[in-house]
Order: structure tokens, then C-alpha cells, then sequence
């Protein structure tokens, strides 16, 4: 992190023309030199992301494979509530709003509304995932848990692995509030707001193919 | 209490286990002991443990593999002499136990010696090479390393407390199932690799960041040395194949520890999903490994030929062709799964294009070499070993290409010889030229030359003693991982075998000969112009070894091989008299999160392994626990002051331009 110390003063701007970097305050040598901080940050972000969607991808792959093997037991079908999902989907996308709100209250270094706004968006996942909890449990109790057949390990884990993340995304929230309660929005802290949006937002994209692949997809006869 | 654990995990009545454990136990008390009595042990924890600096934590990365090719190559030889004695008897060593000693001989060799070995380098070099102070995330790069060393410090752990794994280096159910591999071996397996795996994710995200951000003024694209196009090549791939082998490691732990159904026999479950699961990963990852090579006998060609790369802009090309191309063959290694004629065709020719781009690359080293002025110093000797070599291995390769001739040699010692042909020929050959060529960067002086001649021969007539007989085992249908045999004709070929291990182990004694040798003989050695072997990219342009911010003043860079032109058009700055214009400098200060954070996360591994539920949990706590601590710090960086940084730079231009001067009067 070191090497950004390097003229900040036209980092910014040539970063922000992408990979390129532009041709950098009239020099025509192509590239103006280390990225600040702030953009470098929020790039290698931006490549988890990506590798994080990957192992999403395996799981949907396998999923996809394993959709018809039943093994005589319940299929989607029999098993998915839509009303249910339907909420899960309006409470993952409202937190998103929320979590966006909060990235402008961070911006305009707005203390209360940030920690208003994020414990809304925190509020809002803990409810997708009562709900997510109370239908995995009831599916468990209905004798169609992970063990039953390979569709339903499959299912499982694909929801199962979303749920982790927005459960982990809760603690780093958590955690975030926290931090701007005690340190405020120092720069690094703002870098780390950056990357939680980044990771919220993320979650929702990823639901949305879940809440297709799996609940819409699934449910058709 | 503790789950699983009872101290009948520890194997008292096996001498073979027990004796080497308990010798590699002495050998790490003896260096504890060293450590702490000599008081190294501040000196270790302040500069090295706790280091976040990219070119500790890569000579870190290094050493790591190092040791671990010396547990790796122990396997090897006893394998070899297990074969070479077994005929019609039993050998030396019982099925259960051989079958352990050829999984960890193949987990360690790659997971914990060629990645380590690769990512060490390129986290020493790449900042350098691209001119600026480190990488992108320091801090994170240490808890890759260290979290790297997690994963290695379980597979050993492994030898003394429990068993390894007996299923060949990648689990294949249903074997790997609870059902038929009902001990610890298979989960300390998966346990290892999903946290080393997570460490080498962070690596590859860190230096694709740094490659696509964090380079120095005018290091466009198409003016990075090789080096470091190969490293961003390997990098997006272990991106994008890791996450896969994360994926499918889970799906086989919930298998196993939850009664999941996604590769069982039972309830739907398909085997064959596995397969092309964990190759999806498995195709790329060969390549993740021999990019880095590829990049390294660039440098090395190039420089020890007096000529800039030829054919660059074909060899990026290249580069990025075979990154892509990878993700595209994973099939190839399950032709005789039964996915029909037209796949297979499909694969079969796929793997085949890969062979135009790596004969590009080939036919461009030469070029390089032609017409150049060829210094056969150890660096190249490795090089030219190279190429010699890994075109025997891509051509039996591109021979196994061919699905029918792939249904005959499947599973075959003749498949056995052409991975180490290629694995060793390409990666190894490749790890110990980059060794050889960056350690005087490093350290401040050479390698021995006279021993790392040595060791290179043996290394080279060794792997052909060794690995030619098994092609011809191979076609005499010998089939891979067998404990003993009652062919008569395959005896005397493993005898040879056999011999040929014995040549390698003579090289990987006068590897160690050489580095002693060489540490003793430093001020001999010794290096002050930063440049001992009149190299080209920037990592030259400053001293050895580099201080810690690498660049008192960040180069500025107009076209290819970047010090050359600063060198041969006369703009070094240490020839200039006009004094520079020096700032200061932040650099990120030392932080214990990545240990401290490998340390818990070892706890919960071992723990998961035994089902020690609470040691899970409270390990779990703990490495959370340290990244808010992390997270907590007000002081992330210290200044050095201009007017030190200037004292600093200065000085060492001194010493170099007094250096160069000497030179000069002597010619």
C-alpha cells in the first residue's frame, strides 16, 4: 500500500478512466503510475467478488445437475412456498436500498444516519434469514432435510451457502457500525465501507439468480 | 472433550512413521532450541513472523517449499524403492501405509511445494519488477502465506497423530466417502487444502491487483517484463479455478460430515460430477504452475543472452491464449468416463491447440538465444534442461490427447511419467532457475556456481534414470499407485527407476551443499552492484538485497526492458551527479493478524479433523477476534523521512558507483 504514496494528486482521475489509466496529465507514456488507495481497495474487492461468484457458480452447476434426483423423495415442486420467497426477495432487496443509503451517509460523513441506515439494512437480513431458517427447519421437520436425496443436498447447500454469507455479512456490519461509532469515518474505515457495500450488493445479485434458478425454475411442475 | 482423539491416533506399533516423525519433531526442537537459546527468537518475530513486506513474506513462501520438497521427495524415494523391491513379495512397506506415502507425496508436491515455490517468487519479484513498493494488500498477504503454512503444518501433523489420506492426491469418490474411508486421513485432507486454499486466493486476488494497479509511471501493459505477464496470466487463473476446488472440498466434507448426498452411491448422488468438478480445477491449476515457469526462463533466457525477449508481443499472446485455453480441457482427464465419442473428440482436440501456443513460446526462447551473446551459467542450464525436457513431456501429453491411445495408457505408469516429465521438466526446473537467478537479489550474494552446476546434472540425469523406464512400464501395462507385482518384466525398469531417485537425491544434497557452501562463502559471493548477472527489468535498478521500500525514488519508465535502457543510455541516477529530489515514505507497518490468525485457524482445523466441537468454535471466535483487533489499529503506517531515505539511497549509490568504477578501471 505503500507505493500509493506516489503522486496522489493525478491518481485519482487517471484511475478512474480504467484499466488503461488514460494518458495521465499530458504525458503520452500510457500509464500515470499506482492507483490510490482508495481504487485499489475497491478493484481487488471487486476481484473476490468475481472468485466468490465462481464458487456460487459450482454450486448452481451442481445443483443444475442434481435437480431430477429425487431419489423418490419430494421435488421442488412439492416443497417450495413462493409466498415466502416472495418476502425473503422484497426484505434482500429493500436491505440493499438501505445499504445504499447508508454508503451516502458514509460519503457525506453523516454518523447517525449511517448507523440508522445500517442497522435498518441489518434488521432487514436478519429477517430474510429468520425466514430462510424457519423454512429450511420446516422442511427438516417435514422429512425432506439435506440427507433425504441428492436434488435436496444440492438445494441445501446453494441456499444454505447464500444464508452463510449474508450471516457473515451481518457480523461485518455489525462490526462496521461499531467501528464508525468508536473511530468515526477515517479514510481506511471508508475503504472498508466501500467493500461491505460492495459485498451486500453482491448478495443480492446472487439472489436473484437463486430466487430464479431455484425457487422460480423449481417450483413450475 | 475431545471428539475423535485418543491416543490410539498416535501409530506406536509402525516404526516407519514414528521414526521419521519423531526425527523431523528433533529437528524442529533442535532449531527452537538454537532460536531461543542464540535469542533470534525477537529478531524472527519483529522482521520475519510478523513481516508484511512482499519480499520477506516471498522468501518465506520459498522456504516453505523447500522443506516441504524434502517431505515430498522422502515419499518419492520410498515409493521407489517399495516398487523396486516388491516384486513377488510384499516389500517394505504394508498396502495401508504405501497407499498414504503416493496421496501425500502428491498433495505436498503440489499444493505445498510447486504453489508455494511460485507464489514465493512472484511476490518477491513482481513489485520489483513493476517498480513500485509492494503489493497491493500487504497485511493480507501474510495471512495468505501464513495460512499457506497451515495447511502444510496439518498434512504433517497427519504423520504422527491419525493417518493421511489413501485415496490418491485428489479424493475421488465414492472411495473418499465416509463409507470406505472411514478414518481422519480423507478429512485432514479436505481440511488442509480448504485453508491453504483460501490462503492461495488471497495471494492470487492481491497480485492480480497489483499487476492491473499498482505499477510504476509509464509501466504500461506491453512494456512489463515477461515475468510479470505470466504472473498476471496465473493469477486470474487461480481466481477464477480455486473457488471450483473450495466448492467441490465442501461438497465432499458435507458428504462426510453431514450425511449430504452429492458423490455417495446412494440417493441420487453422481460420482462422476466429482471428476469433472475437481478437474475444472485441476486442468487450470496445472497451468498455474507452469506459467510462473514460463515467465521465469523468459528473464532468464532473455538475460543470460544479452537480447531483449524475442517475439514479446507473440509470447503475451501466447500467455493469455493458454489462460483461457485452460479452462477448456478439463475433460481429457476422464476420456474413458464415457461421455461419448464427440466429446472426447471435442476435448482431445482442444488439448491439442494448447500445444501451438506452448510451441510459440518455445520456438521464441530459442530465437532469443540465437544470434546472442549465451552465457551457460546455472540459471540458463536449468532453462535449456527445460525445454529440452518439457517437450518430451508436452508431446507425450499431446500423445495421450488422442482419446483411443488415452483408453490405453489411462491410469497407466505411462501417464506417471509424463506428469513428473512436465511437472518437473517445466515447474521445478523453472523454481530452481528462479532460485538461482533472484537469491543474489535477495541476500546480497551468489549462489555457489560449481555446486549448482553439480546439482543440475544430477537433477537432469536423475529425472531421465527415473521417469524414462516408467514410460516404457506404462506401455507394458503396468497401472499407477500398485504396492507390489509379479510381472518379471517390470522389475529391472523400477530397479532403474529406483536408481534414477537416487541421482535426484544426490542433486537435492548438493542443493543443500550449495546453499550452505554459499552462506559460508558470502563476502566471496558477495554482490554490491545490485546487478551481478547484467539484467534487464527493473528489479536490478536497485539494491541487493532491496531496501524495504524497494525504490528510494519510483523509476520512470519509457519502453521495454525498462533498466537496460536506464542502464545503456546513460540516466541511472547513480551516474548523474545531480542529487534527486527525495520524499518520504509510508510503509505499512508489521502486523502479527496473519499468524496469529494461521494460528487459529490451525486450531480449528485440527479440531474439525477430531470433532472437537468447541475448539472449532472457540477457534473460530479467536481468528474473528483478530481481525477487529486488526481492523482497531490507529497507527497502519510508519514514515521514513526524506532526508533518511535520502541518506539511505545515496549511500548505496555509492557504494555502487565505486563498485562499477572498479570495473571499469580493471577492463
Amino acid at each position: 500500500m505503500s507505493a500509493v504514496t506516489f503522486t496522489s494528486a493525478q491518481g485519482d482521475a487517471q484511475a478512474l478512466r480504467g484499466l488503461d489509466g488514460g494518458g495521465g496529465s499530458g504525458s503520452s507514456r500510457g500509464w500515470g503510475g499506482p492507483a490510490p488507495k482508495r481504487i485499489v481497495t475497491g478493484y481487488g474487492f471487486w476481484i473476490f467478488i468475481l472468485s466468490d461468484m465462481i464458487m456460487f457458480a459450482a454450486f448452481f452447476a451442481t445443483y443444475a445437475v442434481l435437480l431430477g434426483q429425487t431419489a423418490g423423495g419430494p421435488s421442488g415442486h412439492d416443497l417450495f412456498n413462493l409466498r415466502n420467497v416472495a418476502i425473503e426477495t422484497a426484505l434482500l432487496l429493500a436491505s440493499s436500498f438501505t445499504c445504499g443509503l447508508a454508503s451516502i451517509a458514509a460519503d457525506v460523513r453523516n454518523k447517525i444516519w449511517f448507523q440508522v441506515a445500517m442497522a435498518v439494512t441489518c434488521a432487514l437480513g436478519l429477517g430474510f434469514l429468520a425466514i430462510e431458517g424457519r423454512e429450511f427447519a420446516d422442511l427438516v421437520a417435514r422429512g425432506a432435510g439435506p440427507t433425504r436425496s441428492a436434488f435436496l443436498s444440492a438445494f441445501f447447500t446453494l441456499v444454505g451457502c447464500h444464508g452463510l454469507h449474508v450471516s457473515a455479512g451481518i457480523l461485518w456490519l455489525l462490526t462496521m457500525m461499531a467501528q464508525v461509532f468508536a473511530k468515526g469515518f477515517r479514510e481506511d474505515i471508508q475503504r472498508r465501507i466501500l467493500c461491505f457495500a460492495l459485498f451486500w450488493h453482491a448478495l443480492d445479485i446472487i439472489w436473484i439468480a437463486v430466487f430464479t434458478v431455484v425457487y422460480l425454475l423449481g417450483s413450475a411442475k | 472433550m475431545l471428539g475423535k482423539l485418543s491416543w490410539s491416533a498416535i501409530p506406536f506399533d509402525q516404526p516407519i512413521p514414528m521414526i521419521a516423525s519423531g526425527v523431523v519433531a528433533l529437528a524442529i526442537l533442535a532449531i527452537l532450541a538454537w532460536v531461543v537459546v542464540r535469542g533470534h527468537l525477537p529478531y524472527l518475530w519483529r522482521e520475519w513472523i510478523t513481516s508484511v513486506d512482499h519480499k520477506r513474506i516471498g522468501v518465506m513462501y520459498t522456504l516453505l517449499a523447500m522443506v516441504m520438497l524434502l517431505r515430498g521427495f522422502a515419499d518419492a524415494i520410498m515409493m521407489r524403492l517399495q516398487q523396486s523391491l516388491a516384486f513377488q513379495g510384499q516389500g517394505f512397506l504394508p498396502p495401508e501405509h504405501y497407499n498414504q506415502i503416493f496421496s501425500a507425496h502428491g498433495t505436498i508436491m503440489i499444493f505445498f511445494v510447486a504453489m508455494p515455490f511460485m507464489i514465493g517468487l512472484m511476490n518477491f519479484v513482481v513489485p520489483l519488477q513493476l517498480g513500485v513498493r509492494d503489493v497491493a494488500f500487504p497485511t493480507l498477504n501474510s495471512v495468505g502465506f501464513w495460512l499457506t503454512c497451515t495447511g502444510a503444518l496439518l498434512v504433517n501433523i497427519s504423520l504422527v497423530v491419525g493417518e493421511f489420506a489413501r485415496t490418491g492426491w485428489l479424493p475421488y469418490p465414492p472411495l473418499s466417502e465416509l463409507a470406505y474411508s472411514p478414518g481422519v486421513g480423507v478429512d485432514y485432507y479436505l481440511w488442509s487444502l480448504e485453508i491453504a486454499g483460501v490462503g492461495t486466493l488471497v495471494a492470487g486476488i492481491n497480485l492480480v491487483t497489483t499487476v492491473l494497479k499498482v505499477r510504476t509511471k509509464g509501466m504500461s501493459y506491453l512494456r512489463m517484463p515477461m515475468f510479470c505477464w505470466t504472473t498476471l496470466a496465473t493469477n486470474l487463473l487461480i481466481v477464477a479455478a480455486f473457488p471450483i476446488l473450495t466448492a467441490t472440498l465442501a461438497m465432499l466434507l458435507l458428504d462426510r460430515y453431514l450425511g449430504f448426498h452429492f458423490f455417495t452411491n446412494e440417493a441420487g448422488g453422481n460420482v462422476m460430477m466429482f471428476m469433472n468438478l475437481i478437474w475444472a480445477w485441476g486442468h487450470p491449476e496445472v497451468y498455474i504452475l507452469v506459467l510462473p515457469a514460463f515467465g521465469i526462463f523468459s528473464e532468464v533466457i532473455s538475460t543470460f543472452s544479452g537480447k531483449p525477449l524475442f517475439g514479446y508481443r507473440s509470447m503475451v499472446a501466447a500467455t493469455m491464449a493458454i489462460c483461457i485455453l485452460s479452462f477448456m480441457v478439463w475433460l481429457h482427464h476422464f476420456f474413458t468416463m464415457g461421455a461419448g465419442a464427440d466429446v472426447n473428440a471435442i476435448f482431445g482436440i482442444a488439448t491439442m491447440i494448447i500445444a501451438v501456443p506452448t510451441g510459440v513460446k518455445v520456438f521464441n526462447w530459442l530465437f532469443t538465444m540465437y544470434g546472442g551473446k549465451v552465457r551457460f551459467q546455472t540459471p540458463l542450464l536449468w532453462s535449456i534442461g527445460f525445454m529440452v525436457t518439457f517437450i518430451i513431456g508436452g508431446m507425450t501429453g499431446v500423445l495421450m490427447a488422442v482419446p483411443p491411445v488415452a483408453f490405453v495408457l489411462h491410469n497407466s505408469l505411462f501417464l506417471v511419467a509424463h506428469f513428473h516429465n512436465v511437472i518437473i521438466g517445466g515447474v521445478l526446473f523453472g523454481a530452481f532457475a528462479g532460485y538461482t537467478y533472484w537469491f543474489p537479489k535477495a541476500f546480497g550474494f551468489k549462489l555457489h556456481e560449481g555446486l549448482g552446476r553439480a546439482a543440475f546434472w544430477c537433477w537432469l540425469v536423475g529425472f531421465y534414470v527415473a521417469f524414462m523406464p516408467l514410460y516404457v512400464l506404462g506401455l507394458l501395462g503396468m497401472t499407477r499407485r500398485m504396492q507390489h507385482y509379479d510381472v518379471p518384466q517390470w522389475h529391472p525398469w523400477l530397479i532403474v527407476a529406483a536408481c534414477g531417485a537416487g541421482l535426484i537425491f544426490c542433486g537435492i544434497m548438493l542443493q543443500i551443499a550449495q546453499l550452505v557452501v554459499s552462506i559460508r562463502q558470502r563476502e566471496k559471493l558477495r554482490d554490491e552492484t545490485g546487478d551481478p548477472w547484467d539484467g534487464r527489468s527493473l528489479e536490478w535498478a536497485t539494491a541487493s538485497p532491496p531496501l524495504a521500500f524497494n525504490f528510494a525514488i519510483l523509476p520512470d519508465v519509457s519502453g521495454g526492458d525498462a533498466y537496460w535502457a536506464l542502464k545503456y543510455r546513460d540516466t541511472e541516477p547513480s551516474k548523474s551527479d545531480e542529487k534527486p529530489d527525495y520524499e518520504a515514505i509510508e510503509i505499512p507497518r508489521n502486523s502479527a493478524t496473519g499468524f496469529v490468525c494461521a494460528f487459529f485457524a490451525t486450531l480449528m482445523g485440527f479440531a474439525l479433523i477430531w470433532h472437537i466441537w468447541w475448539l472449532v468454535a472457540a477457534g473460530a471466535v479467536g481468528a474473528f477476534a483478530t481481525f477487529v483487533v486488526f481492523a482497531w489499529r490507529d497507527h497502519v503506517e510508519d514514515i521514513i523521512p526524506a532526508d533518511e531515505v535520502a541518506r539511505i539511497d545515496l549511500g548505496n549509490q555509492a557504494r555502487r558507483r565505486a563498485v562499477l568504477g572498479a570495473g571499469a578501471a580493471a577492463r
